[in-house]
């Protein structure tokens, strides 16, 4: 990588507005994010975080502006389209299948086949056990058992997963939203240090919290948004609760 | 139950990595059915010996038909332990059954005028499947475009497969005039009726799509969370309408093989085997929430319910315990499930 590539922000937005109907969700939003940088999100409820993260995660179209991924302008029809390019979006809730293990979440609907006999096509839950296995290494998270369905794992070990299936697939972006909001204090801690491990490997984060406490504890950045628009954008390094409170409210 | 330290690495010892067919609540269940069914065959071999003085389990003819009444509940039970694992339920699965029995019958007897034998019992046979996907392909359509609950459109199917299934066959049953389609409903291999040999193979194919293909862990993954299922980008809609034809096709089989073991196709055929289908997949212990449950699960609560049936007669009991000894057997199975689940929903670092 040259010095002129390692400026380029991995994913930009600019200018990006979303209306539904008369009400503007999103009014004239720019951001970047820069490989290995954590940006934050925050504010109030209705700022307009979900929207914005639905418009690059493909969930719908955005009315205005434009998403740069590299530099180069993109548009994703689908989710699936925007986890091809590499945009992982991670939900604190209701992304894995309980009932499976780590590696058939990690693999679930791309699963590996192999044929049993010569000919018979078979699920290779090998492969998908070593993958599960070498992916939540990378991690730093060890969990044994493989073959156990995850629901047998704690809230903070499945948002490992859940990271884990992103990386797995290397997604070179990844949307947080509020992944540490069900999780019981160490676990959080669990998470956060798997945000750090993230921005090693050179990915791009965008976190979203209401915890500051998080914010604070992980990003490089922090936008806040405050009815649809940017209320300001700070360094981690040069702001403080009382300031991001201020902007998210508009005091 | 052991914690896991975040330092802790160790490879899993079992072989089979995390097939969920295999998973150790799913093997509990499934070890559960076979243990009970042991015990119900050690009950009535106790009870057959005290009350006459005879064998019941090392009757050869006794093992015979339990195996053969088996088959036609287990056919409709397979089909319905892939819709109850995706977290539906096919309640038309019993008049789909006897629509195609009746189809069966009607299209070996046609093709029959018009060429040999054994043709014209294969054609029948691929008719019967084949008429049956098409209800099943309307439940499909019903559930996965037009969002209808699966236990209202598939009641619908119930009444409409039912009215055709009666009209076809002209309120009556419909004989079969084939020899080889008799023979195949009750002629033997080896002293094995081809009936149970079918289902056998049958049986181990669908275990193979359950187990082993990207369709059966897709089932799996939509029964325990169809949200997280379609953020892995798995097609729900696709999935839902082969689902519900493939048990329809299963129930089409059943009906063929209703009317080879009866030289008759009849309308009402499959109607007492369709609660009978639901109770083998819970005995066998899969979850009516969707998510859990096997083949050979399914297998075992078959039999469980065939060897109630037919040991109740063959001790000369009233055939109307039968129903209560069934639906007693269903609730305890559920709620030894249930006990089990609470039992083991503590997780491991909580």
């Amino acid at each position: 990588m040259n010095s002129s590539e390692q400026t380029t922000p991995l994913l930009e937005v600019r200018h990006l507005s979303k209306h539904f109907g008369a009400v503007q969700a999103l009014n004239d939003f720019s951001m970047a994010v820069r490989p290995g940088e954590v940006v934050a999100l925050a504010g109030d409820n209705g700022a307009g975080k979900t929207t914005l993260i639905k418009a690059i995660s493909g969930v719908f179209q955005p009315t205005g502006g434009e998403i740069l991924l590299r530099g180069q302008p993109v548009t994703f029809a689908t989710p699936q389209e925007a986890r091809e390019k590499g945009i992982e979006t991670i939900y604190q809730d209701l992304a894995l299948a309980d009932n499976l293990s780590i590696g058939a979440n990690i693999f679930l609907g791309r699963e590996p086949m192999r044929k049993a006999f010569g000919f018979l096509p078979v699920l290779d839950r090998k492969a998908m056990a070593v993958a599960a296995k070498q992916t939540m290494g990378r991690l730093d998270f060890h969990v044994s058992r493989l073959d156990a369905p995850v629901s047998n794992f704690s809230g903070g070990q499945r948002q490992a997963v859940a990271i884990g299936r992103a990386v797995y697939w290397d997604a070179q972006i990844l949307i947080m939203d509020e992944p540490t909001a069900a999780l019981g204090v160490p676990e959080q801690r669990k998470v956060i240090s798997l945000i750090h491990q993230l921005k090693a490997q050179g990915r791009g984060v965008i976190f979203i919290s209401h915890n500051l406490q998080d914010i604070f504890a992980v990003s490089d950045r922090i936008v806040v948004l405050r009815r649809g628009v940017q209320a300001g954008e700070r360094k981690i390094s040069e702001t403080n609760h009382d300031e991001v409170v201020k902007l998210m409210v508009g005091g | 139950m052991t914690s896991t330290s975040p330092t802790e690495t160790h490879v899993a010892p079992q072989a089979d990595h995390g097939d969920p067919a295999r998973s150790w609540l799913a093997r509990i269940a499934e070890g559960r059915a076979w243990l009970f069914l042991a015990g119900l065959i050690i009950c009535f071999e106790v009870w057959s010996r005290l009350s006459f003085g005879a064998t019941f389990v090392l009757n050869p003819f006794n093992v015979q038909s339990i195996a053969i009444f088996a088959v036609a509940p287990l056919l409709l039970a397979t089909g319905q332990t892939f819709v109850i694992i995706s977290g539906g339920i096919d309640l038309s699965l019993g008049f789909i059954m006897g629509l195609a029995a009746v189809v069966a019958a009607h299209a070996t007897n046609m093709a029959g005028v018009a060429m040999p034998v054994p043709l014209a019992m294969m054609l029948g046979i691929l008719a019967a499947v084949l008429v049956a996907g098409v209800p099943g392909l309307i439940n499909g359509l019903l559930i996965s475009r037009l969002r209808i609950p699966p236990f209202i459109g598939t009641l619908g199917m119930f009444g409409v497969a039912r009215g055709a299934a009666f009209l076809l066959a002209g309120g009556t049953t419909v004989p079969v005039q084939n020899s080889w389609f008799a023979l195949l409903g009750n002629g033997r291999l080896y002293g094995v009726p081809y009936l149970v040999i079918i289902a056998a193979v049958f049986v181990v194919v669908m275990h193979y799509i359950l187990s082993q293909t990207r369709f059966g862990q897709h089932n799996y993954a939509i029964g325990a969370n169809v949200q997280a299922a379609r953020r892995a980008g798995i097609d729900i809609r696709g999935h839902i309408l082969r689902l519900y034809v493939l048990s329809a096709m299963c129930a089409g089989l059943g009906g063929a093989l209703y009317a080879a073991r009866f030289t008759a196709g009849a309308a009402q055929a499959g109607e007492p085997l369709l609660l009978d289908s639901v109770a083998a997949v819970v005995i066998g212990g899969a979850s009516l929430f969707g998510g859990s449950g096997t083949i050979f699960g399914t297998v075992a609560g078959a039999l469980v319910i065939a060897v109630i049936q037919y040991g109740l007669v063959f001790v000369n009991v009233e055939p109307f315990w039968q129903f209560i000894a069934v639906g007693l057997v269903i609730i305890i199975s559920v709620l030894i499930d249930q006990a089990q689940r609470r039992f083991s929903g503590a997780r491991q670092d909580e």
